[in-house]
């Protein structure tokens, strides 16, 4: 049999039909994830057409993105003010209750970003094909699966069909080899590799994410390195399931149990893309290379490692951004003071992004001039951390302790920067506006989030570790 | 869904690299539930200002983008989220094709489901219509190709079947559905 890389054996699994000179192929979806803002019109289109769900117990629903990640009220419930964000919610509700939908609602012991929750229940699992309204599916490529965002013509496609109709795209190997030094972490490797390959320099790719380092990895790592997939132009990315993701796995509450999950593992153990395998493009990187990575201008590509200089713009964009984020060329970014630290979002909001910002932060201050919000991604992850005492850690430095969702990621529940603002955050996207009309994003891992936190400045935290 | 086949019109000229769906409609305009009005939000911050009024240096704010249909843009236009709410803003502005060198994926997908046609076209090409705003410009689907004012034409790539449900004005969701024969047996075969 010809050798086969990972998404091509994932790919032809899951063809219920093949492209043929006049449609493309019929993709079959194992796990389709909604939520508010991107299903209601998909809904409303099933309505219109007298259409079911095909498989309802293939669609998991929560809300994340425009709910309030504000403390809870007396009565344990977590209010909703926004008119409008009630509106989707009581729209999801109503939806999910009428076309037989399970759906973990804001307030629920399950409640939490879309991308943490999948993973964290066990439905994200080696070999899938998942989609969801959202760009940041490619988060479930950590797995092994086929994960990707879709528009919401396609959440009806999927709803009413299980299926969708797909243009089969080129491959692209990411390999990074060696062992990072200490204080360089997963969304620095991410942030590098955007740098490198541009914006849009994995479009109409998938990406395979290799090498030592990323085997290196744990799975709330390698969730981050795929998270950002996106932000290189590719819809999905994709690392071999191995020991390590079957350990994460075993357990959680949705994963296959007994004989069950035998047969599962061993058939996940074939998923690796095969010796002699080819992939359309291959870029390579050194781990060992890599330092902590920030960046200073308006889309995520535009990365320099933290100690390095702003570099001289790129044309009438590049000085756009540059003159957007109030910046010169040629000027350091490490010192810039900011208004504003976001730990949270799909990106970097698991538990061990938590415990590494609060290992910064432990016995430290988070600086007078600086609003510090720190954001679980999920309501487990939230009961963990107060286990472990983080949210004492947080509180303790200065900084605000909240309820789980998307918050200042987009900026849509009221979480927002002010015009002007400069914020270091742990997110995945510092387009204009991205966080708050006028607001000023650097993107960097939670370990500089914390140490720019506690200097109120952009500050390199091997200096502090 | 309205058919295109082939139109005739002015450009609109957004001379910038990478623009995010975040610029094209801000995340805070996506707490709806329905598509009605939403070209009012359209490129809201730069057409905007905080009070809300039209900046008079915006393109889409000038007189001369009333009408226009075809919005030619700078490299890898569409980046960021899949919020199908960009192409529903540009399709309410009034906007049937978006021209540049390259197209982000997930917006070009959610644009050839509501009208909107996605021309991506050499530099060379882009660099003329880029030079040249408001010329009026030619869109044929039908024979793939788009044609500039001096009479220069260039073909277009347009996967098969989204031309055809953009030629008909029919959409991708009435051929799903008509597949259910091969989707049960794929579901038994599984």
């Amino acid at each position: 049999m010809t050798p086969r890389t990972l998404f091509e054996k994932v790919w032809d699994e899951h063809i219920v039909r093949p492209a043929s000179a006049d449609t493309p192929a019929i993709l079959y979806i194992d796990l389709h994830l909604i939520h508010e803002v991107t299903s209601p019109q998909a809904f409303r289109d099933l309505r219109e057409r007298g259409l079911k769900v095909r498989r309802p117990q293939r669609t998991v629903a929560t809300m994340d993105h425009s709910t309030p990640t504000t403390p809870r009220g007396a009565d344990g419930k977590i209010p909703v003010t926004d008119e409008l964000a009630a509106k989707q919610i009581r729209f999801l509700e109503e939806s999910c209750a009428e076309f037989g939908i399970e759906l973990f609602a804001l307030g629920s012991e399950r409640q939490g970003i879309v991308h943490v929750i999948g993973p964290e229940l066990g439905l994200t699992q080696p070999g899938m094909t998942i989609v969801c309204g959202d760009s940041h599916t490619s988060t479930h490529g950590a797995f092994g699966a086929l994960a990707f965002g879709i528009g919401t013509s396609e959440v009806a496609h999927v709803l009413s069909t299980q299926c969708l109709l797909q243009q089969k795209p080129k491959t692209l190997a990411i390999e990074v080899d060696g062992t990072l030094r200490p204080g360089v972490t997963a969304k620095d490797i991410i942030l590098a590799v955007i740098a490198r390959i541009g914006i849009g320099g994995g479009t109409g790719q998938v990406i395979e994410y290799r090498g030592s380092a990323i085997r290196a990895l744990s799975m709330e790592e390698r969730m981050t390195v795929c998270n950002m997939s996106i932000e290189g132009g590719a819809r999905a990315g994709l690392i071999a399931p191995d020991d390590t993701t079957f350990q994460y796995l075993a357990d959680r509450p949705r994963a296959p149990k007994g004989a069950d999950w035998d047969k599962a593992v061993a058939k996940w153990r074939t998923l690796p893309t095969d010796e002699g395998a080819t992939f359309d493009r291959t870029e390579r990187f050194d781990a060992a290379s890599l330092e902590p990575m920030i960046t200073y201008g308006t889309n995520p590509g535009m990365g320099i490692p933290i100690s390095a200089r702003i570099p001289e713009p790129n044309g009438t964009s590049g000085q756009k951004a540059l003159q957007y984020m109030g910046l010169k060329a040629g000027e350091p970014i490490l010192g810039r003071p900011i208004d504003v630290v976001f730990i949270g979002s799909c990106t970097n909001s698991r538990m061990s992004d938590l415990r590494e910002a609060a290992k910064l932060l432990k016995g430290r201050k988070v600086a007078s001039t600086v609003r510090v919000m720190v954001v679980p991604g999920s309501q487990q992850i939230k009961k963990q951390a107060e286990a472990e005492g983080l949210d004492r850690v947080f509180r303790e430095a200065g900084a605000e302790w909240r309820e789980a969702g998307c918050s200042m990621c987009i900026a849509m529940n009221g979480d927002q920067l002010q015009p002007g603002q400069y914020a270091v955050s742990t997110s995945n996207r510092n387009f204009e506006g991205r966080q708050g009309a006028g607001g000023r994003t650097f993107l960097a891992s939670p370990l500089t989030a914390a140490a720019s936190a506690v200097q109120g400045k952009v500050a390199d935290a091997r200096e502090l570790l | 869904m309205e058919p295109i086949k082939k139109f005739t019109s002015k450009t609109v000229v957004i001379p910038i690299e990478n623009v995010d769906t975040d610029q094209i409609i801000p995340a805070r305009f996506l707490k709806v539930t329905s598509k009605v009005g939403i070209g009012e939000k359209l490129f809201c911050d730069w057409r905007y200002d905080a009070s809300g009024t039209p900046k008079p240096d915006f393109v889409l704010n000038k007189p001369e983008a009333k009408g226009a249909q075809i919005l030619v843009a700078g490299d890898n236009f569409g980046c960021g989220s899949s919020r199908e709410h960009a192409p529903w803003a540009l399709v309410d502005f009034g906007f049937r094709a978006v021209v540049s060198t390259t197209i982000a994926d997930i917006f070009r997908n959610n644009s050839l489901k509501n009208g909107l046609l996605p021309v991506m076209v050499s530099p060379a090409f882009h660099a003329r219509l880029m030079a040249a705003p408001g010329a009026a410009v030619t869109v044929d689907l039908e024979s793939q190709t788009i044609t500039a004012p001096d009479g220069t034409s260039e073909t277009f790539p347009v996967d098969s079947f989204a031309r055809y449900c953009l030629l008909n004005g029919i959409d991708e969701l009435g051929f799903l559905m008509k597949q259910e024969e091969a989707i049960a047996a794929f579901e038994v075969r599984r």
